[in-house]
């Protein structure tokens, strides 16, 4: 009850908040639409619909991190927080309080990606649902991300780390723009040992029902996805304790 | 009986010991300012008592439980309006006190009931609708101990509560204090000696984290040798080379 009243407060804060969605849901299909754009224009296979949509799905992901490092370093630097607590709300009420609202928003915007590209020539499959459920390691990994960054780093810290640094590792180390193999290198190595590049391949699997290559892929996202939800729900506390 | 009582509470950031053994005893019901210039220890007593930090030292006894064992309890018993307003500015005014009736665990019903009580105890009605964040100064610290109250706190702690407020608004939230008294026990701290001479019951006066006095405004007066309650306030913080 406690838990959910706060988890309904963070909900109407992201959701009223008209830069969150206009990045977080307009920017992933901007370049969704523009991208396809451009493969009708060019003779080679770069950015195929049913390829470029998953790796948009994943890059689009890294805005959620921004909602939810954004959230709580706002209510770290407001008295909020420290109101909240001196209320009954326990440091579980907190975490789940902020993770919760963002599952629903971060699996909604996957699945607005792959609406919004079926009229762009996305196959229609059952594999779609597939692909959204699939998501839910890579969204939890995402939102932890935030919750760290949120609990060690302030508001305009959190604009720098989360809105530009994240959003161009995602993309550049996913494999969505490019086929990493042609780079080759130390540069393959890293983006193989980050979650994103097995998100956006796990993604693919699904949505072309090729499950046997998912457990491959969707092992070191549990693993970081574990690892970051762990050290994040430390990090809150510490700051809570801090307090 | 006591509402509050504390026994040698210490708090200690590494070489700076912002509240020192402070013994402090608050009576049910009654209103408590603490006074002292910048860095006291009023704001970290507060927090102490609130549950917000552990003492590094010593105890307190907050309606009947100990902050260090037994914050759970504590936390369910106390109201606390922080030095800064502290409201959720995307959400309107009634959404905020919603949000802790929620917490509260209060039921739909109850939750309608309080919310028309309070907006109309604290005139809010006008603004129940608005977004936190767009309110004046002193309706946003009107909300922010509404939200304090509205939990029906045993002890409620309002911090600085009319800090940067005009004359007009600092008056305003005078009145809704002064209403609460007897009914609920109240620790205000303020910098403002009038404000703490017009609503307090009784007076601590801190300074290095140390209480060098405590009495009625008349009490400290007579100690001070004076009539004036600013001159006192000065006379005891000088005297007192801690």
């Amino acid at each position: 009850m406690r838990m959910m009243t706060f988890a309904k407060r963070c909900t109407k804060e992201i959701l009223r908040d008209p830069i969150n969605l206009g990045f977080g849901l307009g920017f992933p299909l901007v370049l969704l639409l523009l991208l396809s754009a451009l493969q009708t224009n060019i003779p080679v296979s770069l950015f195929e619909i049913d390829t470029l949509t998953p790796g948009i799905t994943v890059f689009g992901l890294s805005f959620v991190t921004l909602f939810s490092a954004t959230l709580v370093a706002k209510d770290r630097e407001s008295a909020l927080l420290q109101r909240l607590y001196t209320t009954p709300l326990t440091y579980f009420d907190f975490i789940m309080g902020y993770m919760l609202p963002l599952l629903p928003i971060a699996l909604g915007q996957t699945l607005i990606c792959y609406l919004v590209a079926i009229p762009l020539g996305l196959t229609l499959s059952v594999n779609i649902v597939y692909a959204v459920i699939g998501m839910i390691p890579m969204v939890v990994f995402n939102i932890s991300l935030g919750l760290l960054c949120g609990s060690v780093l302030g508001v305009k810290q959190v604009g720098g780390i989360c809105g530009a640094l994240l959003t161009n590792l995602s993309a550049w180390l996913s494999g969505v723009w490019f086929d990493l193999s042609l780079v080759g290198g130390f540069f393959e190595k890293i983006a193989n040992a980050l979650p994103f590049v097995h998100a956006v391949e796990m993604e693919k699997a699904l949505f072309s029902g090729n499950f046997d290559l998912v457990a491959a892929h969707v092992l070191p996202i549990l693993l970081y996805s574990v690892t970051i939800t762990a050290i994040a729900m430390l990090c809150f506390l510490r700051q809570m304790k801090k307090q | 009986m006591h509402a509050i009582k504390t026994v040698e509470l210490v708090k200690q950031y590494k070489n700076i010991t912002a509240v020192d053994k402070l013994d402090l005893e608050i009576r049910e019901g009654e209103l408590f300012s603490l006074l002292g210039v910048n860095g006291a220890g009023k704001t970290t007593t507060i927090k102490m008592l609130s549950c917000l930090t552990m003492p590094t030292d010593g105890d307190a006894v907050v309606g009947g439980y100990s902050i260090t064992k037994e914050s759970e309890q504590v936390k369910r018993l106390i109201g606390v309006s922080p030095q800064e307003t502290a409201v959720a500015p995307n959400l309107s005014v009634k959404e905020n006190l919603e949000l802790i009736c929620g917490i509260h665990g209060f039921s739909k019903e109850k939750t309608k009931l309080k919310i028309r009580e309070f907006s109309e105890r604290f005139g809010l009605d006008t603004v129940l609708q608005r977004k936190a964040g767009k309110l004046s100064g002193g309706y946003a610290r009107r909300v922010s101990i509404a939200m304090a109250l509205i939990s029906e706190p045993q002890i409620l702690f309002l911090d600085e509560p009319t800090l940067g407020l005009d004359v007009i608004a600092r008056h305003e939230l005078w009145e809704t204090i002064s209403s609460l008294k007897g009914n609920v026990t109240i620790i205000l701290t303020t910098h403002y000696m009038e404000e703490a001479e017009a609503l307090s019951d009784r007076i601590g006066i801190m300074k290095n984290g140390k209480l060098l006095a405590q009495g009625t405004v008349k009490e400290l007066n007579e100690r001070a040798g004076t009539n004036d309650f600013e001159a006192t306030f000065v006379s005891i913080v000088k005297e007192g080379a801690v």
